[in-house]
């Protein structure tokens, strides 16, 4: 006998995630689910953005890994709000872990809460955890040929930061090929050359994620 | 390697679908991989073979069809397949393109006894 079925097989993480959604958007709450491979540079973009922008917003962390804590001991050290979520083997964060970390957090004391993925170009961008936007970074020693080879993570992530351009000179990566096969992928993406090292176009960043989060909770607010 | 999750949520709608239709035996699974999913058909197929094994859904064959990227531009409302992830239309050059299908993993039909 056949049967018809017709099923999304993400299916249960997505409904997940739109419940953590929704109680996100209870909250006034602004979620960035932020990816790259590993060694990319996520935790020290955090402490960066941490620094400059603790005193203009609330900012609360989950940091996945597949083990360990360093993590969110760093992030811990900024005196903010830290959960470290260890995967035990999985590539990738996804609705449930996200849910489960809820009764650690006061989220009526948070503007913006950073879901710091497991290191991986590949399975985070499949499972969406309840997020308004996805950030990528890929910094420039992995080499420019990465947005055609990891289509989809280019293609879902609403703004990509080029790190660690203080390497250029020795190394043979063009900045130009990354963001036009970037922007091949997708063509809204916005796109930042940074360096977390010198420092380097942090501040276009910094203003573009305030801005973003106030516009969001304005637009939110609105429509409520 | 997220084929793993993958293939265990494929495996709780099989054996919920099973309950439904009060199968005993699965036969085949017909799967829909989009182009935009980041799957291994390779690496699916060889965590279902290893979580089906030793149960009764051993030897269920599993079968994948790769859905082509196809976009819709909404600049010239003409639809197309999106060549090598270039989300742009190749007839007018607008990026406001809504994709069509390629995006989704599903599950679409059931072999069963």
């Amino acid at each position: 006998m056949k049967v018809s079925v017709v099923k999304n097989i993400l299916e249960a993480n997505d409904r997940i995630a739109q419940q953590n959604r929704a109680l996100f958007d209870e909250k006034g709450l602004i979620v960035m689910n932020l990816m790259s491979s590993p060694g990319a540079g996520k935790t020290t973009l955090l402490e960066k953005t941490i620094d400059a922008l603790k005193d203009e917003l609330r900012i609360g962390v989950i940091e996945g890994d597949i083990q360990s804590s360093q993590d969110a001991e760093r992030i811990a050290n900024k005196g903010i709000p830290v959960v470290q979520i260890n995967t035990g083997g999985a590539c990738h964060l996804d609705g449930n872990m996200i849910r489960d970390t809820f009764d650690e957090f006061d989220f009526d004391a948070l503007d913006l809460l950073v879901v710091e993925n497991v290191g991986n170009l590949v399975c985070p961008a499949e499972f969406k955890v309840g997020e308004d936007f996805k950030a990528m970074i890929l910094s420039v020693t992995e080499g420019d040929d990465k947005p055609s080879k990891y289509p989809l993570m280019f293609h879902e992530s609403k703004v990509l930061l080029i790190n660690k351009i203080d390497l250029l000179p020795y190394i043979d990566c063009s900045v130009e090929k990354i963001k036009e096969e970037a922007l091949k992928i997708n063509p809204h993406m916005t796109i930042f050359e940074i360096s977390c090292k010198t420092g380097e176009g942090l501040e276009d960043w910094f203003k573009w994620l305030k801005r973003t989060v106030e516009e969001k909770k304005a637009s939110r607010a609105d429509n409520a | 390697m997220h084929e793993m999750s993958i293939a265990q949520s494929l495996l709780e709608i099989i054996r919920d679908e099973m309950k439904k239709h009060d199968a005993k035996v699965l036969r085949s699974v017909r799967l829909h991989i989009g182009k935009l999913t980041a799957i291994v058909p390779e690496s699916l197929s060889f965590c279902f073979e290893i979580m089906t094994t030793g149960t009764d859904l051993e030897g269920a064959k599993l079968i994948m069809e790769i859905i082509p990227l196809v976009g819709h531009c909404e600049a010239c409302h003409r639809e197309f397949e999106i060549q090598d992830y270039a989300f742009t239309c190749p007839h007018c050059g607008s990026p406001d393109i809504k994709t069509i299908s390629g995006e989704d993993l599903s599950i679409v039909e059931m072999e069963v006894e």
